[in-house]
């Protein structure tokens, strides 16, 4: 009892060093653009934040309903099947399982008792009504740039919505991780607790997006590697890394690894539609970011968001290739022949996607070209085997094979599937695909 | 009112753009050789050729077919393979309850047509996309081999 | 629509089919007799020399309107070539299934039971026809002959059509005990003929009950409550209302359809409501539950089926050896998913389906629109597969309740309902879960006493109650196979524990009975002939002696398959012997197992006795195709339950064999002048034993359940 005591004790004292002097040079997420901040009302070139123009006389339910969907609330508060904002999402974390809770108006399971104040305290502190810390899965490391007016008018939206009365799951997070109080400190350290400032000398369009980006969509949250500490390291930002079972890509201005080879078009079309041609079709996380937030942005804030994401430098990712594999052959003669995937693909995959990996049926069923078959380690090729793909509105879906195959299968696919339209295969172990699918049960 | 050339012949038709060439051919225009029998592609019942390529037509929109020829189970006897195709069935006694069949003799000669003497593994990889309840998968292969006889 | 192309192909449809030398007269309404010669229900004759056979049993692909035919016409001595079919009328007085009294299609007893009922029939219409032209020739009708439609008077060289005899036939009474042939000079029946239904199937011709189209049809798409019995709470069409082309939401207490200008229309009408359900009771239901259940009911003494010598005595006095074997529930899954073509008018109910139970159909239909039975018409079509699943009339009567809600403009509109596979997968009636628990013992290398309990759902209780009754409870179908297990065993005690799952609706399905009877039998057998230190063969032909047929098939199958002849690591062959359906059945299935514990077939042997096999291709087809039924299911079938509804939904999750899975499967049918036995059904039991016995030999590991656990055979799971 003791000995464990003592390692736990100094276990924290390193991590309390290491993190202390990490967070004493560590950059914020707008660190790279330079320039000169400035007070939201002293930037010249209009407003960066709140709603878009044609939003700006609608009632303040209505330009909360828009920035709730620019900050993706429902996502995460909404469980598989579930209905929507109760909460009940599970985020598979390597220390237990958090689950995300009712944010209808319900008084007793929901933030209807919350106060403007209380709210805000909530999303830019990370602190519950109670006074207990949050953990940062709700994000409020970049919820804290919101402005107080954009915050209470999500909060304004929230509460127009019915009241569902739906208890918090209990997390199962092991020691000392669920001791809530830590979080302070870790807020103390990796939150900023400031609103967002525009940079001056940039133009509006980019201070617009790098609002979009940072305050509300925390497209940090998954494209930016964490430290030990699990805080986001913006010394590679958006350089692409692996979360909650999905590899969440490089998305800096990279050519090879990042979408630093995208037209303006094809990121545009990716963003509001989730496929862009050439370059797939969004899945996982990114797909459920595009079918309810980046679908339902104004097309000027998309162009902003566009424009934002252009002036990210440059980080390469060393486990992806620079080059995208081309068409495959039509024939199954040609290409790679790893026996089990091979046949499986002939039975349940070949029908839509095509020996060529160029669909006859959708072009979002194309393989050619996304990055998925074309990352060696396969990771998002078995998540979307494993739970296939929903899209709404009656597009094409894919069916989830998790059920039917086993772990060796999925791993005999992925390899096939990245080996024939990727420029490199994966060399994924049934083990591999069990503990991908574990991150991702729900 | 939109246009489609199947079988040869310009078939007119009015549906929405989104709307499954399947549907098209069974509702719209009254041609129902072609099956409905899982809307995922999973199955095969509902193959055509699309340019001679076989399409699941259960997720394929009918816009985008464009001026592309399509050729239906009711056309299929019109081409060289098909025609071999069909022959070896009756031959070989291939069909059961007959319901898969349409999409498995749609996948059978669109091979022929590509790969005239095909070996097993050509046979897996075009024809495992088809389902058959009935388990007549023992004689479609045997048909197959039949026909690439019968053809040459 | 177009319905004038809809006009011409209906056309085609029949000029092609006339050519080919069959009709199928689907779309015609059916009198009791159209032409002027129509001895029996069965056959017409017309003046043009045409034969027209009434077919009683209906074509689902197991090819018995072929047999049906050949029977007919052989003793008709019809010339087989012209003969034309036609699908019989719902007519329980002239039709019914003679064991079942009613007209149904199951139980692989078609050929069984109508064998002699139809042999009578053509015999009878023979004879008459060769007293009309002996009376005409003037001659004794013992001196002329009957051929392909022809009377002949030999000694004076004089034929006659059988169309030129018809109005005299007519007026002669039928025999009732006409002489039927001897079977050495049958000249059709045990030749491999080529089915009378298959042209159409490779050309899009032939119609299914999905391929109905009337003028002016709308169509359906449904959702029924997810959660057994569940009701419709709350529904939202906002979203639906606005779809061009959609006519019409129609609301029920336990569904939702809407009405549409297309399918597909209808589906994504579907798709944009927002249901709520009250999900009721059985929302709490899960198969881990169902198991609980099944296995404390396991425990619970049965209703005796069979009880020969003493096998309590028996199992006292030797080292008692158990196994309990436990089957999940399974879909059936047909092709073609279940749909209905009806119009509903103030007075008048017509339906359009490919059904297993016509007058089924026709009865509750006119029940719940309290109509009489005459003004419900039922047109029957071939069915794109069946395998139990049309024997329920389930989607009649819920698209006849949607009928029911179609007012104003749209009140008597054709109808075409389907169900999405998704529905059709979730709302099925499944093959129920089955516990078979059994204890043996031995004695000098042989089975001394044996104890077998089968613990599951009645379903002959729910589909056929008076039978049910009439046997006071112990379900033939339960214990088939069972009860009459064909190993010489001195002391037999055979019972059944009825026990219903909670909310899951249970039915027949392919193999019936006898799947879960065959498969804990002969999985048993397997590991009692380890326990004897017997090879699996051997072991059961010692104990075949008062069954030689199935001694033979058995002898056979082993021969045939190389049984004995050594094998590659991690290989096995597994033997499955069977009497089920009055047929004699051996098969031999050799398959491997990798170390994930994924299973591959790698060759299949079946020898069968199934007396005269009246058309042997037809008995080959039906065994190869039943094999691989029951396989998919031994590999993949598992339907599993939570919070009251089904888990699995389509081919991604309810997996199917396909062709590049399936290896060569050999079918050798034994020559026999027994009558004929079912054969439908049997590959279905013949496969998941024989499978299970291979896996068993390739590893050792004894699998008590289905569907294959793969983490057990990859050593990660105990059996």
């Amino acid at each position: 009892m003791r000995r464990t005591l003592l390692t736990i004790v100094a276990i924290l004292v390193v991590i309390a060093g290491a993190v202390a002097l990490w967070f004493l040079s560590a950059p914020g997420p707008l660190s790279f653009a330079g320039g000169n901040k400035v007070a939201l009302a002293s930037y010249k070139d209009g407003k960066p934040t709140g709603v878009p123009a044609e939003l700006q006389q609608a009632s303040i339910e209505k330009r909360g309903e828009y920035l709730a969907q620019a900050a993706d609330c429902m996502v995460c508060h909404t469980a598989p099947g579930g209905k929507e904002y109760t909460g009940g999402f599970a985020f598979k974390l390597p220390f237990g399982t958090l689950y995300s809770t009712n944010i209808t108006p319900d008084k007793e399971t929901g933030i209807g008792n919350y106060s403007d104040a209380e709210f805000l305290a909530a999303m830019h502190r990370g602190v519950r009504r109670d006074g207990a810390r949050l953990y940062p899965a709700m994000p409020y490391n970049s919820y804290t740039y919101v402005t107080d007016e954009d915050a209470l008018a999500i909060k304004a939206y929230l509460f127009s919505l019915p009241p569902v009365k739906a208890p918090a799951r209990t997390n199962t997070l092991a020691f000392p991780f669920n001791q809530r109080w830590g979080m302070a400190f870790w807020s103390a350290f990796f939150n900023e607790d400031v609103r967002f400032q525009p940079v001056a000398d940039k133009s509006a369009d980019w201070n617009r997006g790098a609002y979009l980006a940072e305050a509300l969509a925390h497209c940090g949250d998954c494209h930016t590697p964490r430290n030990l500490a699990f805080a986001l390291d913006n010394r590679k930002k958006f350089a692409g890394t692996v979360s909650a079972g999905w590899y969440a890509y490089n998305i800096t201005t990279d050519k090879g690894a990042g979408i630093g080879a995208w037209t303006d078009e094809a990121l545009l079309s990716y963003l509001s539609t989730g496929h862009a041609p050439g370059h797939g079709t969004a899945s996982g996380p990114m797909g459920e970011a595009v079918d309810h937030s980046f679908s339902k942005l104004a097309a000027s804030d998309v162009r902003a968001l566009v424009a934002y994401l252009r002036s990210v430098p440059a980080k390469p990712s060393s486990d992806l290739p620079s080059t995208l594999a081309g068409v495959a052959a039509t024939s199954h003669r040609q290409g790679p022949d790893n026996g089990r995937g091979k046949q499986i693909f002939a039975g349940a995959c070949a029908s839509c996607h095509d020996w060529s990996g160029v669909s006859a049926i959708t072009p979002t069923a194309t393989l050619t070209g996304a990055r998925a078959v074309n990352d060696p380690g396969g990771t998002n090729v078995v998540q979307v085997i494993l739970t296939g793909m929903q899209r709404p509105n009656g597009l094409v879906s894919m069916p989830s094979f998790g059920s039917i195959y086993s772990d060796a299968d999925v791993a005999a696919l992925a390899n096939y599937v990245t080996a024939r339209f990727g420029s490199k295969g994966s060399t994924l172990t049934a083990k591999d695909v069990a503990k991908l699918r574990q991150q991702t049960a729900q | 009112m939109a246009t489609l050339k199947i079988n040869g012949e310009t078939k007119n038709f009015e549906a929405t753009p989104d709307t499954p060439l399947l549907w098209v051919l069974r509702d719209v225009i009254g041609m129902t050789g072609t099956k409905f029998g899982c809307g995922i592609a999973q199955c095969g019942a509902c193959t055509v050729h699309v340019d001679g390529k076989p399409v699941r037509s259960c997720l394929l929109p009918v816009s985008a077919v464009g001026d592309r020829s399509v050729t239906t189970i009711e056309g299929i006897g019109a081409t060289p393979a098909g025609a071999a195709v069909q022959k070896a069935w009756l031959e070989l006694e291939v069909i059961q309850c007959g319901y898969c069949q349409s999409g498995q003799i749609m996948s059978a000669a669109a091979l022929l047509a590509t790969t005239p003497n095909p070996d097993d593994s050509d046979i897996n990889a075009a024809m495992a996309g088809n389902i058959c309840r009935c388990g007549t998968y023992v004689r479609i292969r045997d048909a197959i081999k039949r026909a690439a006889g019968n053809a040459a | 629509m177009q319905l004038d192309d809809l006009t011409i192909s209906r056309r085609n449809l029949l000029q092609g089919a006339a050519a080919s030398g069959v009709l199928l007269a689907f779309h015609m309404p059916v009198r009791a007799a159209t032409g002027p010669f129509a001895p029996n229900a069965f056959i017409r004759i017309a003046a043009d020399n045409t034969t027209t056979l009434v077919m009683p049993q209906v074509e689902m692909g197991q090819g018995t309107y072929t047999s049906i035919s050949m029977i007919l016409a052989e003793e008709l001595d019809a010339d087989f070539a012209k003969v034309a079919l036609e699908h019989a009328p719902p007519d329980d007085k002239l039709y019914a299934n003679p064991p079942f009294g009613l007209q149904a299609t199951g139980n692989s007893n078609s050929i069984r039971a109508f064998w002699t009922p139809l042999r009578t029939a053509g015999a009878a219409a023979r004879a008459m026809l060769l007293q009309a032209a002996a009376s005409q020739w003037k001659v004794d009708p013992a001196t002329c002959s009957a051929a392909n439609s022809m009377v002949t008077h030999a000694a004076s060289g004089r034929t006659i059509a059988f169309g030129a005899l018809i109005n005299d036939a007519a007026r002669l009474t039928p025999p009732e005990k006409p002489a039927l042939k001897d079977p050495k000079n049958f000249t059709l029946i045990g030749k491999p003929l080529k089915r009378l239904d298959t042209p159409e199937k490779t050309n899009g011709k032939a119609v299914y009950g999905i391929d109905v189209l009337l003028p002016g049809m709308k169509f359906a798409a449904v959702a029924q409550c997810p959660v057994f019995g569940g009701k419709v709470a709350k529904v939202d069409d906002t979203a639906t209302k606005k779809i061009a082309g959609v006519y019409k939401i129609v609301q029920l207490d336990d569904a939702v359809a809407v009405v549409a200008d297309t399918t597909w229309t209808a589906k994504k009408g579907l798709a944009a409501l927002d249901i709520t359900w009250n999900e009721g009771a059985n929302a709490k239901i899960s198969s881990a539950e169902i198991w609980a259940d099944l296995r404390a009911a396991s425990q619970k003494d049965g209703l005796v089926a069979k009880h020969e010598g003493d096998a309590a005595k028996a199992l006292a006095q030797g080292e008692r050896i158990e196994a309990a074997y436990e089957l999940p529930f399974l879909a059936h899954a047909p092709m073609e998913p279940l749909n209905c073509v009806l119009q509903l008018t103030k007075d008048k109910c017509e339906i359009w389906i490919g059904t297993q139970v016509m007058t089924r159909v026709q009865g509750t239909v006119a029940q719940l629109l309290n109509f009489p039975l005459d003004k419900v018409v039922v047109h029957n079509h071939l069915l794109g597969g069946g395998f139990g699943r049309r024997l329920e009339p389930d989607m009649a009567l819920l698209s006849v309740r949607i009928a029911q809600k179609l007012d104003g403009e749209l009140e008597g509109s054709p109808l075409k309902v389907i169900w999405s596979r998704e529905e059709d997968i979730q709302h099925d009636v499944y093959r129920p879960v089955y516990r078979d628990t059994i204890a043996a013992t031995l004695r000098d290398g042989k089975i001394d006493a044996w104890n077998y309990r089968v613990t599951g759902s009645s379903v002959l209780a729910r589909w056929l109650p008076p039978v049910f009754e009439a046997l006071k409870g112990v379900d033939f179908d339960a214990v088939d196979s069972a009860a009459d297990m064909p190993y010489d065993i001195p002391n037999k005690h055979v019972e059944f524990t009825r026990a219903e799952p909670p909310a899951v609706p249970t039915g027949f399905w392919r193999g019936v009975g006898p799947n879960n009877n065959v498969f804990a039998t002969e999985c048993f057998i397997d590991e009692l002939a380890k326990k004897a230190g017997k090879d699996p063969v051997a072991f059961r032909v010692s104990m075949l002696d008062k069954e030689p047929r199935l001694k033979a098939a058995v002898q056979m199958a082993a021969e045939k398959s190389g049984w004995g002849q050594a094998l590659p690591a991690r290989v096995g062959r597994g033997i499955c012997a069977q009497v089920s359906f009055a047929s004699f059945i051996a098969t031999v299935v050799e398959a491997e197992v990798d170390e994930h514990g994924e299973v591959r077939l790698r060759r299949i042997t079946s020898a069968v006795d199934t007396g005269i096999a009246v058309n042997p291709d037809t008995v080959i087809a039906q065994l190869q195709g039943g094999l691989i039924f029951g396989l998919t299911a031994a590999l993949w079938g598992e339907i599993t339950i939570e919070r009251g509804r089904v888990q699995q939904s389509n081919f991604h999750d309810y997996r199917m064999l396909r062709i590049d899975e399936v290896p060569r499967i050999d079918v050798h049918v034994i020559k026999s002048g027994e009558a004929p036995g079912g054969i439908g059904e049997t590959g279905a039991n013949a496969g998941p034993p024989a499978l299970r016995n291979a896996i068993y030999a390739a590893t050792g590991v004894a699998l008590r359940r289905l569907p294959i656990d793969r983490a057990a055979l990859a050593g990660k799971r105990s059996a």
